[in-house]
């Protein structure tokens, strides 16, 4: 569903993403693992069409997003690391205009975001400015306007951020239902646990490259790890952090 | 796939428009009311200065509506030299740097409507404040000429393409810029181009003396004179259409071809810029999210200003050394202060070409009285600095409060740093002007000691106040700090700046009309009571407006909540 071939990003002279070559199937739940500034975000930022490779392309179903960018992003919902909403906007008004972006209106997405509205407990402030929204709120509502289209793949870039356990637990039911229904998620986390209970296969990412990729076991076999925690295939991959250095930084007792 | 309507994309623009409007209306009466007499004091004023001049005009036969055509074809050229600068840098944030980009662009909106929807956006924030202004210039004519109610409309259709095409144009040139260098360095650059170019406007314009081209025995013989008024400033340029489209209304001969030279010029252009827009956004949007790749290394204020303060606490010095570091790095932060330095040159030449060194010795009298009435406007003008300058310090600091709120430093030693770090180069600049100008004006001493001893007292409460309004009417969503002072709490401030101003001329105006009085009879100068009596209401009215401001905002900011 989602195909990267020999994607590179330059910023200058420094190579954020550097010619990853992958593939997400239909109904597959993919997770992109990295320490901070490994190429996580431009790669998903890129995928989004919101950045241009410097080379190498992406192709959402048949549809490359940057030579065919309407359809492919017509399959596409969108959640960044970052997100922004209208603050002046209610929450009713903003997932109207979210649909309207995609060419969907009328009855149907009355119904739809009624319904998202209710699953995410945001009923009673379908109405309230965003602005008077919690970061939790805020989070649910952006989660809500990807969903809103019925996209064909989800990319979400840290999606448990900021929610409560309840809304975490639920978005994950929301993500296996939603590739058990054959459709696709690809999404980038720091919480290891998450990614180990969710996700059918991993990439960890190292330097804007792909340092193993696969399921769990695949992931033990290509370390030759043994039956170890993601935590601890992560940290050998990524180089970890020195125990010793720790203790220097951290100091004595006060 | 069905494509949402450019009105759809707009949508959340307006609603958020109309959702202020409701806010503000909720707020009650005070704001609209205050915005109100403030914009038709303005309207008003500039409708009678336009009304008294072609009233004049229409009085001078033949020549009369060559002058008005001139008058309005130099004015419309302004407008459209000053909008495409304008737009220029709205376009920057509209179309590279607004962070509702992300969300327009990952959804499947065709490049058309999204170019029509954020030139739309740009046109709107750029020309509004020059599309008011022409309103009353507009009436102006409108009544003079008897152009009757239709030369409303009319009007609307001939400004109307005047706005676009330089919008058209300066999303345009915005597109080319950051297709070449990254946009944060581009809004960098438009900033000191912008601002360097509108000093360079406001100096040659001032230069020239325009007040001498009013002298018709400037020119040769009457027949030269005409000539140049007949002339079109350029035949090519759209605001010289504008202004033969209205000008041929209201003398009742219509003529339809500027007006549909305007109209297909600008939908020419609207095509070309959409096209240009298709080749080079994507491109332009990914340069746009790359960084400056900026390296600072330099440690010039550690070495100078951290030196100099070392006596400080460690934490105010390193607030002081926080600020001012920002102020620098921040192009569109310190290049304003081009524009602070063409104005303060063309004030002191505006006071140089005073006519009153001309032909005979003017009397004492008069230099003393422009003298005194000088440290109004000085005032005036270090109080329109403070505003642009000191005014937004409190408000920016809100999206950071968490992290001064957390830390152990005292809001005491965040004012008192903040204070300082603006009223010292206030004060220079105070003591630099006043001095000038008056050694310029050749004043006697007395006033001399007098005007320097008020403007410091001035610029002490006028910074004090600046910052106390700052902390009272806080601006903490606003991410651009030049949009601060024109808000609610900016006029506020600078009102009360005004009452301040007045209220120390009068108390002052009792010694120095003693002072005249003792010049114009020619006896020695007394020393009395009164007179020492006066100046200590003075010092005690600055030094009033000094503490409470900064003890009223030293509240405010403790019962701030984030």
């Amino acid at each position: 569903m989602i195909r990267l071939e020999n994607l590179t990003k330059l910023y200058g002279s420094f190579v954020a993403v550097d010619d990853i070559t992958l593939r997400v199937g239909r109904g597959e739940l993919f997770g992109f693992l990295g320490p901070n500034g490994a190429g996580k975000t431009t790669t998903l930022r890129m995928i989004a069409g919101i950045l241009r490779p410097s080379a190498g392309r992406i192709l959402i179903g048949d549809d490359d997003v940057h030579q065919s960018p309407l359809a492919a992003k017509q399959q596409l919902g969108f959640i960044p690391d970052r997100p922004f909403v209208y603050e002046k906007l209610t929450g009713a008004e903003f997932l109207r205009f979210v649909a309207g972006l995609y060419g969907q209106e009328g009855e149907s997405i009355e119904r739809r975001i009624a319904e998202l509205l209710e699953v995410f407990e945001l009923t009673s402030w379908r109405d309230e400015l965003v602005e008077a929204y919690s970061h939790g709120m805020r989070q649910k509502l952006i989660i809500s306007s990807a969903l809103i289209h019925r996209p064909a793949c989800i990319v979400v870039d840290e999606p448990m951020v900021g929610l409560d356990p309840k809304a975490a637990r639920l978005l994950k039911d929301i993500f296996r239902q939603f590739v058990g229904r054959g459709g696709t998620v690809l999404m980038s986390t720091h919480t290891l646990e998450v990614a180990e209970a969710m996700c059918d296969r991993i990439a960890i990412m190292q330097h804007g490259k792909i340092a193993a990729c696969g399921s769990m076991d695949e992931l033990r076999r290509q370390t030759a790890a043994g039956n170890v925690s993601l935590e601890e295939l992560f940290l050998r991959l990524t180089g970890g952090v020195q125990v010793r250095e720790l203790a220097e930084v951290l100091g004595g007792s006060p | 796939m069905k494509q949402p309507t450019l009105r759809h994309v707009l949508q959340p623009k307006w609603r958020t428009a109309l959702q202020r409007l409701r806010e503000e209306r909720g707020r009650g009466w005070g704001r609209p009311v205050t915005l109100a007499i403030v914009g038709a004091a303005f309207w008003i004023a500039a409708y009678g200065v336009l009304y008294r001049i072609l009233k004049y005009f229409r009085g001078v036969e033949e020549l009369g509506p060559l002058l008005a055509a001139k008058l309005l074809g130099l004015v419309l050229l302004s407008f459209v030299s000053i909008l495409i600068l304008s737009n220029v840098v709205t376009a920057l944030s509209s179309f590279f740097l607004a962070r509702d980009l992300d969300l327009l662009v990952s959804s499947p909106v065709d490049w058309l409507r999204l170019y029509l929807a954020k030139l739309g956006e740009t046109l709107l924030h750029s020309s509004w404040m020059v599309a008011l202004t022409a309103i009353p210039i507009l009436t102006a004519y409108g009544v003079i000429y008897h152009g009757g109610w239709l030369f409303a409309p009319y009007a609307v259709l001939t400004i109307a393409p005047l706005l676009v095409l330089p919008a058209v144009v300066g999303s345009a040139i915005t597109l080319v810029l950051v297709n070449i260098f990254p946009a944060r360095r581009t809004r960098d650059l438009l900033s000191i181009i912008a601002l360097g170019a509108a000093g360079g406007v406001v100096l040659l314009f001032r230069l020239v003396r325009p007040e001498r081209l009013a002298r018709p025995e400037g020119f040769r013989n009457l027949l030269d004179f005409i000539t140049v008024l007949r002339t079109p400033t350029s035949p090519l340029l759209p605001s010289e259409w504008a202004t033969q489209a209205i000008m041929s209304q209201l003398r009742g001969a219509f003529d339809p071809l500027p007006l549909a030279l305007l109209w297909t010029t600008a939908a020419g252009f609207v095509t070309l810029g959409a096209l240009m827009h298709r080749e080079l956004f994507a491109q332009g949007f990914t340069k746009a999210q790359e960084g400056a790749e900026r390296f600072v290394r330099g440690g010039f204020w550690r070495w100078t200003i951290g030196t100099a303060l070392r006596p400080l606490p460690v934490a105010k010095r390193e607030f002081i050394l926080k600020d001012i570091r920002l102020f620098f790095r921040d192009t569109t932060q310190w290049s304003q202060l081009i524009l602070l330095g063409v104005l303060v040159v063309v004030y002191i030449f505006n006071v140089k070409a005073l006519p009153l060194f001309s032909g005979e010795q003017i009397p004492h009298f008069y230099v003393t009285l422009v003298s005194f009435l000088n440290l109004g406007l000085s005032g005036f003008v270090l109080a329109s600095i403070a505003a642009r300058f000191i005014f937004p310090a409190i408000s920016l600091e809100g999206r950071h409060m968490w992290l001064l709120r957390s830390s152990p430093l005292d809001l005491r030693a965040l004012l008192w740093s903040k204070y300082w770090v603006g009223t010292v180069p206030l004060l220079g600049l105070a003591l630099v002007l006043t001095g000038v100008t008056n050694v310029l004006l050749k004043v006697p001493p007395f006033m001399m000691v007098v005007s320097l001893a008020a403007i410091s007292g001035l610029t002490l409460a006028i910074a004090a106040m600046a910052l106390g309004f700052g902390a009272l009417y806080p601006q903490f969503e606003t991410e651009n700090a030049a949009q601060i002072p024109t808000s609610f709490g900016g006029l506020v401030f600078m009102m009360a700046t005004i009452v301040l101003l007045a209220g120390v001329i009068l108390v002052l105006s009792g010694p120095v009309s003693v002072y005249l009085n003792s010049l114009y009879t020619g006896r020695a100068v007394a020393m009395n009571a009164r007179m020492v009596g006066a100046f200590a209401v003075a010092a005690g009215i600055c030094a009033a407006a000094t503490v409470v401001p900064l003890r009223v905002g030293l509240q405010k900011m403790e019962s701030f909540e984030f």
